[in-house]
Formats: structure tokens, sequence, C-alpha cells
């Protein structure tokens, strides 16, 4: 077996089933020490894959969720003003002033670390997961790629701090909005999809045991044609082990018993008021008969 | 799955082959360079790939750049190493499957349906005799006596000055977009603890001069593609105008024509001389009022030049009447690829303004869910109207 299927197979223990271009790809990253961009539709568990990557290698996962308007006080470090303040009115107290002072507050012990900065300082290599790129505005995705390829963070009172290990780095986007070529040239790249029926059975086996094998692959193939429909946002595989949970909940074992329950139980499936417009009972129960 | 494709026996080796098919690729549209064929190396050793499948999922991670790469790199990669052709057939670029680069400003179509006729000489143009004999016209003779004039006689110099004022106003309403950033500031709502905590240093620790931090307002720029289509050569005084006048307003802003391609026309309106300008692309719009490709100019635009000049910051208006010759698909694709990048886009159509017009022209309905605004506009004086609506988007 080689390096890459070990890999495949650490995830599986942790919950993760990951397809093999996606297990490929990972490995391919943490060997070469090049970041990885996840991208696809929302909800195929890329985020998931961080998680898992981080309790395989047993690791810190540290986690930067991107949003328009992230500034480096947020995503690398801020100085404790409330400690900063309390300190220079001990320092009063004490009768210090002037340089003492200021090299006192701007010292490592005043430093707020945020995850840029938390992810390059680490012992051990830990996986920094920074999630949706695509909502950050494009002023943060152009420091990323210097933060990315350098491994050090600049902060002006402490000077140059470089990375200890190198974090292994999880990128996330689902196509809001184009990333650079800049980016996207710096990392491995791997599309996630949407699972194929043998995987998501995979998945579903691994995430809810409890469920029998012949009504979890009407599940799968149930939630697989509900995919196939023209819907505005298509449940996802977390939506899909929500539904299982639901129907397990419930103490439905078939699809077709019970048309006002598994309609009940779309709730976890659809998400917007036009797609439950799209699929009902009649739709419900021709694809459910048909999954079975 | 066929046999694996036979080298030649001189054959330097894999590293070679290797670079072999970074080629193939590159010619197949893929953006890569030298690096990655480096990578590429390094990951197939990581790999530890012996096994063909391996191989291809080890490369296509380091190949693939999105995921339309990823769509077609099974095809390429087996095109390339599984096939029993010899390897020269391979590399060579197929024509009639028209690479089509998928992220780069190199479009293999878009070349070939220009319309015909000799360019366009300033000098003989007033009489009209130059003018393109192209297939495909669509309108009356009126319009077509229209379209053999220069340029220089659809737009005078007091149009443009008209429309500079015009485009300074848009400009004005677009502008103004709040940052969700924050800057320092004099005046500002939030407190700058940072520099105010280094300024009360000073002051033995007592904060007495307060630092602050605002939102600062981003320019948003105006990209502007005008159609100068046959169906849109009556609209071409007040819409040509109009971005002569945004270029000189504006000098974020970008401009653009299209017929049946797409042509930069920023540079030439820079041009301190207006008319002067407009000379120059008269020479450049060859081409002009011939048949209208509104879908492909804007997929070439969306893959090209948006990849420079468009980002989150930007308002693209397109000029329009979307009456397009080729298939109403494509006008739908491209705005949706477009919007990708995170800008608005208004489509101003002069037919809007009549009564009883209903979006019914198939590209037309195509563009609809992607706009942000579609508003009529066939004078300056509806463009100049349109800043309050435009201050909404």
């Amino acid at each position: 077996m080689s390096d890459w299927e070990t890999l495949r197979d650490d995830l599986a223990r942790q919950g993760y089933v990951a397809q093999p271009d996606l297990a490929m790809a990972l490995h391919i990253a943490v060997v070469l020490g090049r970041p990885i961009l996840l991208e696809g539709a929302a909800g195929v568990g890329k985020t998931e894959v961080a998680r898992a990557l981080a309790q395989a290698r047993g690791t810190e996962l540290i986690r930067l969720q991107c949003y328009e308007g992230l500034d480096a006080a947020q995503a690398i470090y801020e100085w404790n003003y409330q400690r900063q303040l309390l300190a220079i009115r001990a320092a009063a107290e004490d009768g210090q002033t002037g340089r003492a002072v200021e090299q006192r507050i701007f010292s490592e012990e005043f430093l707020l670390e945020r995850p840029l900065l938390r992810a390059i300082r680490r012992p051990v290599a830990p996986v920094l997961l920074i999630d949706e790129i695509d909502r950050a505005d494009e002023e943060f995705e152009a420091y990323l790629l210097e933060v990315l390829s350098d491994f050090q963070i600049t902060v002006p009172e402490l000077g140059t701090i470089r990375a200890v290990t190198r974090p292994i780095v999880v990128l996330t986007a689902n196509g809001t909005r184009d990333l650079s070529d800049a980016l996207r040239r710096r990392c491995i790249y791997a599309h996630v999809d949407y699972p194929d029926r043998e995987t998501e059975l995979a998945i579903l086996r691994a995430r809810l045991p409890q469920i029998e094998d012949a009504f979890g692959r009407q599940i799968v193939g149930f939630v697989q044609a509900l995919r196939r429909e023209d819907l505005e946002k298509k449940p996802g595989v977390a939506e899909m082990l929500d539904f299982a949970a639901a129907l397990a909940g419930l103490g439905v074992n078939d699809l077709t018993d019970d048309p006002v329950r598994l309609q009940a139980t779309l709730a976890t499936l659809l998400k917007t008021q036009s797609d439950r417009g799209q699929v009902p009972t009649e739709v419900a129960q021709r694809l459910a008969g048909k999954a079975a | 799955m066929s046999r694996v494709t036979r080298f030649a026996a001189r054959d330097p080796g894999p590293a070679a082959r290797l670079a072999g098919f970074m080629a193939h690729l590159r010619t197949h549209g893929f953006r890569l360079g030298v690096g990655e064929t480096e990578t590429a190396l390094r990951a197939l050793d990581a790999a530890g790939a012996v096994q063909p499948d391996a191989v291809r999922m080890a490369l296509k991670a380091v190949c693939a750049g999105c995921a339309q790469d990823v769509a077609r790199f099974d095809d390429l990669f087996d095109s390339f190493w599984r096939n029993g052709g010899r390897v020269r057939q391979k590399v060579m670029p197929d024509r009639a499957a028209a690479p089509k680069h998928t992220r780069t400003s190199r479009t293999a179509e878009g070349q070939d349906s220009g319309a015909g006729g000799s360019p366009h000489a300033p000098e003989s143009g007033k009489e009209g005799e130059a003018a393109s004999e192209g297939e495909g016209r669509l309108v009356a003779s009126r319009v077509r006596n229209l379209m053999k004039t220069d340029l220089r006689e659809v737009v005078g110099p007091e149009d443009i000055r008209e429309a500079e004022a015009v485009a300074r106003r848009l400009g004005e309403a677009i502008r103004d977009r709040r940052s969700r950033r924050r800057r320092a500031a004099r005046k500002g709502t939030m407190i700058d603890m940072r520099r105010t905590l280094r300024a009360s240093l000073a002051t033995g620790g007592e904060p007495l001069r307060l630092a602050r931090r605002t939102r600062p307002d981003r320019p948003m720029k105006i990209v502007a593609l005008c159609d100068v289509s046959g169906s849109m050569v009556v609209y071409a005084r007040p819409f040509l105008a109009f971005l002569a006048g945004l270029m000189r307003a504006d000098a974020a802003a970008d401009a653009y024509l299209f017929h049946t391609r797409l042509v930069r026309i920023t540079e030439a309106l820079r041009d301190d001389d207006p008319l002067r300008a407009l000379n120059r692309i008269t020479l450049l719009a060859d081409g002009f009022g011939g048949g209208s490709r509104i879908g492909g100019a804007l997929d070439e635009f969306a893959r090209g030049q948006a990849r420079r000049f468009v980002n989150g910051r930007t308002v693209v208006m397109i000029l329009s009447d979307g009456y397009d010759s080729a298939a109403p698909g494509g006008v739908g694709d491209a705005l949706a690829r477009l919007k990708k990048r995170g800008c608005r886009v208004i489509w101003l159509n002069p037919l809007k303004g009549w009564t009883g017009y209903a979006p019914v022209a198939q590209a037309m309905a195509a563009a609809l869910p992607h706009l942000d605004l579609f508003a009529a506009a066939n004078t300056l004086a509806d463009l100049a109207a349109l800043d309050r609506e435009l201050a909404r988007i």
C-alpha cells in the first residue's frame, strides 16, 4: 500500500471518506509542504477535510474564517490594549517612564496571536484551515500569498517572526468570487464534488452505523436523485446525514412507508421556500420509489 | 482503456516526457509554468506513483487549477499517455478541438469572424468609400449611410464636452462605496487603540490625543462595453460621446467596443485631442456596424481582460440592444462568469425606452438574471438621469 492510501485510511478512521483523487492531492500537499486549495459546492465536506486531517495527524486545527473586510487585527495579531493600559499605569506608579515602559508593553507578553501568527508558532505543525477564502477581499488574498510563500510575519514593534514549523495549509472556496491566478498557482488543487453513491453510502455507514444497510442505500439513492432535480440549493453531505438522523429518530425505516413523515423530514434537505415547492409529496414519493 | 503510448526510442527519459506532457496541457489552455513541471516531478516522487491511476491523480492535483481544468484533465491525460498513437501526433494542437484557454486572454475564436471590408482610412472616410462592404447588414439604408461616415462626424467636440459632464456625474454617483476595512483618519467613529496607546506614552500614559479610524470610501471603477454592431449604429452618437467623456473624466475607467470582436479603446480615447481620439477608434473599430456576437464578445472579455481589470470594486456597463446573431446561451454564461469576479453589471439598452418594449431578444432574456440594473438609455440626457439609480446599486 502506498503512502497516499495510508492517508486515505487514516482519514477514514476519523470518519472522513475521501475520494481517491482528494486523498492523493492531500498527500502531495503534505509531502511537498504546499497549501492545498479545495473548491466545490457548499456542503460537500471541504471544511471537514481539514478537521479529519488534523485528527489523523494528531495535531491542532487552527481555523480562520474569512469574510469581507477581514484585516490584520483579526487574522494575524493584535496588541492587548487593556493590559497595555494597565501596565502603563502600574509603571507610572513605580516611577518608570519612557523607553522602558514602551519596550515592556510592546513585547510578546502583550501580543494577542490571531490564527495566522498562531499557526506558524506552534512547536508541532498544525493544520491551518483558511475557510472560504473567496469571501475575503483582494487585499487579504494578496497578503495571504506573502505569508504562504515566506511563512514569516513582521510585527513592526517586535521584528520578523519566522515560522517554527510549517503548518499544513488548507484553503477552501466555493466560487463566490474568482481567486487570483497567483494564489491558484501556489496551491495544490482538488475539486471536491458531491460524493458518488458508494462513497456517500460509506460516509453514512461511518457516521451513523445504526442505520440498516438497505435503508441506508435507499436514503443515499433518494438524496442523490434529489440532487439531480432542478434545485436552488442542492443538499450536501451534511444535510444527507441530518436527514438520515431525522428519519432514524422518527423510527422510519422505509422511505415509501409514510409520505407525511418523509415530507416533514425533507426540511433537513431543502432549505429554501422554492425548493420545498419543487418537491411536493408526489415527486418525493416518485424519487423514494426509485431509490429503493 | 487503450494502450500506453509508445514513445520514441531516442526519447531522453521520464523527465522529458513529463515536460512534453506539460507542453501538451499548455497547448490545451492550462496555465502552467516551469515551476509546475518541477512540482509535478516532485509530486510524482512524493506519491510514489507507479500505478497509472496514481500518476493521473498526482498530476491532476498539481496541474489543474480550476474546476474546468479538472473536468478536461482526464481526456488530455489519456490522449497523451494512454494512446497507442505516436507522441508527435498528440502534442500537435488540434485546431478542430479549439483549444480554448480557460484562464487566459487568448481565445482562439473571435479572430476568425471579423467582418469583411478594408481598413478604414480616416482621410477617405469622409465620403465613406472605405467603409466595410461587410456581410450581414441588418439596418436600413439611412443607417448604412451613417455608417459610412467617419466617426468624427458621428460625434462632435461639443458632444464630448457634454458627455464629459455626464460621465463625471455618473462617476460620482458610483464612486463611493464604503469599504469594510478601516483606516486611520483624523475624524472617525472608532478609536484607533494602537496609535492612541503609542501616543499616550509621550504623555505618561494618559491618552490625551485620541487617534481614530474610519471606513474609507473606495473608488469604484467603471468598465464600459459598447456594442457597435449594425443594429446599434443609430445610437452610436450618444454612446461613443459618453465613452469619450468617461475616459476623460475618470482616469481609472476602461472602455471597449464590440461587434464581432472585442477591442479595447481605453488608450485611444485618452488621446489629448478628442477628435484624434475618435479617429484612432475609427481605425480600431474595423467592422463598425457589422454583425453582433454579444455572447462571444462578453465571453472573450470575461476570460481575458476582465481578469486584469475587473474586481469587486468595478461596475461593468454594457451598452447594447441585446440582438445577438449567435446562440443566446453564450450571453448568460459569459455574464455569470463575469459576475464571479465580484463586479456589478448594468446593462443600458436603447430599446428599453420604447413603449411596450419587452426584453424578448433571447440574448437579453438570458442576461437579465445576472444584471444589477437594466435601464433605458438612448440619449446623453437619459444617461445623465441614471445617476440616482447608479447610486443605489
